[in-house]
């Protein structure tokens, strides 16, 4: 089933609608992926949803990621929305600062954000403001760190055989 | 969700919804962590009033064995092994949906054969998810026959997936470019038994409770959700279609060839376990329509695309050729470059739409790989599923939503 909206399109939309809050148009592997301000992502993904055109109502997924070389924006948040009736998928990614990593919920749009939401806070420290329960959700409620974050490594650093040259990283 | 909680029990005290109690008073409960009933490590803290629910907290994270960030330092070829390990009642669409992700990452096309054996393998995988979880619905209404009678085409299917790869549970079934050796003889043979023999054990197996009055009492009304409501929780699968949603990866965006194959979406009405009972009995009947038409159609060609890169020579060559040692030694190594990117796959796996988004530096292993998992997503909805029901409604909930601990997990 192809889709009933070209990127070009909803890019168009959008950046009319929300102006300097959106960031340059990017296709990769042919999915529009848009940088989002992170103190607007929750009004995107709203005008998203109410919009009758567009009718992006439905969550696929969210998460973090972590930069650590990309100073003041390390934590990235990214949504995958899709939109069900056109058939057409967005990826939204907004960045915070890693000293204050703190975006608004969007649990008021969506009520499965819930545990996404406390999966991302769980693993890079991600505060959703508003959040009505922001707690662990897969590790231990007494942890005091987040584990996906970079510094962590999986194995003992100490160990010489695996260091980041093997695996393409200097 | 809590302030739901709190407006229902202040509702409840307020006289508004019906006292079961002589007391008045509540009592709290601990469905699970281990418990028969709970088919996997799922705890509920419930609030009852004698035999009714009022309340549920769910504890997840029992067996949470962090893959995404084991998969941060493996090479690619090995991150199949911890897809299995998901929904492993469905494995190799799990690993099928891996090997999709990284042929598209780089930019490999695949031959047609491929992807009809691929269609086989994921609808087989399908059928045997259904299979447990349908014949765990009847065990849970008080119905074991049906669970035990059905073990043996579920063994049939186990040898099915033993046949092309050697393991039963943890396939680890698929290479990217393909399959590590052809389908077999024996497994085509195998193959026609099991689509001989299955139908009528099926349909023995239908008869037994589709229309059978108790298990229709039992099921009609337990567990409902509307379509909005489903959506709104990012439901997807069969428990989406029982609530009357048509969303299905394979038609929405089609991937080994699925496009090519007719069948249809079963969708309920009612969103309740008699519902998604029925969707998934479609499903298997649909699943097997599409085997069938797999193997007509079946196409002559490679069972793997040319891709040395990413793709092990034959050993033999790896022992006479320069060139198959040097792949060899730079696939197993995890040496082979790949090419920087941004993707997201989904396929539709046995109780929803399982996605992996990767993000590659164009390092050995993944910078982020995040894995879509349905149960994990469906799973916030279950208290105000069950909120009002009884307990033996809220277990036969739980079963018939095909909640698998290690894809809720990870």
């Amino acid at each position: 089933m192809a889709s009933k909206l070209t990127n070009e399109e909803v890019y168009t939309l959008l950046k009319n609608a929300f102006g300097d809050k959106v960031g340059e148009m990017l296709t990769p592997f042919d999915l529009l992926t848009v940088e989002v301000a992170a103190e607007s992502a929750n009004a995107i993904i709203e005008w998203l949803k109410k919009d009758e055109k567009l009718q992006v109502s439905y969550l696929t997924v969210l998460g973090g990621v972590h930069y650590p070389e990309d100073k003041g924006r390390e934590i990235a948040v990214v949504y995958h929305l899709h939109s069900l009736v056109n058939n057409f998928r967005i990826r939204l990614k907004a960045f915070l600062p890693i000293e204050n990593p703190t975006i608004a919920t969007i649990t008021y749009l969506y009520v499965g954000a819930n545990w996404m939401e406390r999966e991302t806070f769980d693993f890079y420290g991600v505060i959703f403001a508003g959040h009505p329960n922001l707690k662990r959700v897969l590790n231990d409620d007494s942890m005091d760190y987040f584990p996906m974050r970079k510094e962590y490594q999986l194995e003992d650093a100490t160990r010489e055989d695996k260091d980041d040259r093997f695996f393409g990283r200097e | 969700m809590s302030n739901e909680n709190e407006d229902y029990l202040e509702e409840y005290k307020q006289d508004r919804l019906s006292h079961e109690t002589i007391d008045g008073d509540l009592a709290t409960l601990n469905l699970g962590p281990t418990h028969p009933a709970t088919h996997g490590i799922f705890e509920n803290i419930l609030t009852v009033d004698g035999e009714k629910i009022l309340d549920a907290v769910q504890t997840v994270g029992y067996i949470h064995r962090a893959f995404e960030k084991i998969a941060e330092r493996r090479p690619y070829n090995q991150i199949t092994t911890l897809t299995d390990r998901l929904n492993y009642c469905s494995s190799p669409i799990n690993n099928i949906g891996w090997a999709l992700t990284m042929e598209k990452l780089i930019g490999c096309e695949v031959p047609k054969r491929v992807d009809y054996m691929r269609v086989i393998i994921m609808e087989l995988a399908r059928i045997n998810d259904h299979l447990i979880c349908n014949s765990v619905i009847g065990v849970d209404t008080g119905a074991l026959t049906g669970f035990t009678y059905l073990f043996q085409q579920r063994e049939a299917i186990y040898e099915l997936f033993e046949e092309v790869c050697g393991a039963r549970l943890t396939t680890n079934m698929c290479r990217i470019g393909g399959f590590e050796r052809d389908f077999s003889k024996t497994f085509w043979t195998k193959l026609d038994a099991f689509l001989l023999n299955f139908p009528k054990v099926f349909t023995e197996f239908d008869n037994l409770l589709s229309r059978n009055r108790i298990f229709m009492d039992r099921t009609i009304g337990a567990g409902p959700i509307s379509a909005e409501r489903a959506l709104e929780y990012s439901f997807s699968g069969p428990n989406l279609r029982a609530a009357g949603v048509d969303y299905d990866v394979r038609v929405m965006n089609p991937y080994c060839s699925y496009e090519d194959f007719d069948f249809i979406i079963p969708v309920g009405s009612q969103g309740d376990t008699y519902d998604r009972f029925q969707v998934r009995q479609e499903e298997i009947r649909q699943s097997l329509s599409i085997i069938k038409q797999a193997i007509a159609k079946m196409p002559e060609g490679p069972y793997h695309a040319g891709l040395p890169e990413f793709y092990l020579p034959p050993k033999q060559d790896v022992y006479e050729k320069m060139e198959a040692l040097i792949y060899h030694f730079k696939i197993v190594m995890g040496e082979t470059p790949v090419p920087v990117g941004e993707i997201y796959q989904s396929v539709e796996g046995g109780n929803g739409e399982l996605g992996f988004y990767l993000i590659s530096d164009g390092g050995r292993s993944p910078y982020r790989l995040q894995f879509r998992r349905p149960c994990f997503i469906y799973y916030q909805a279950y208290p105000e599923m069950i909120k009002g029901q009884t307990i033996s409604d809220a277990v036969l909930t739980l079963s018939s939503m095909n909640v698998i601990a290690g894809e809720l997990d990870a």
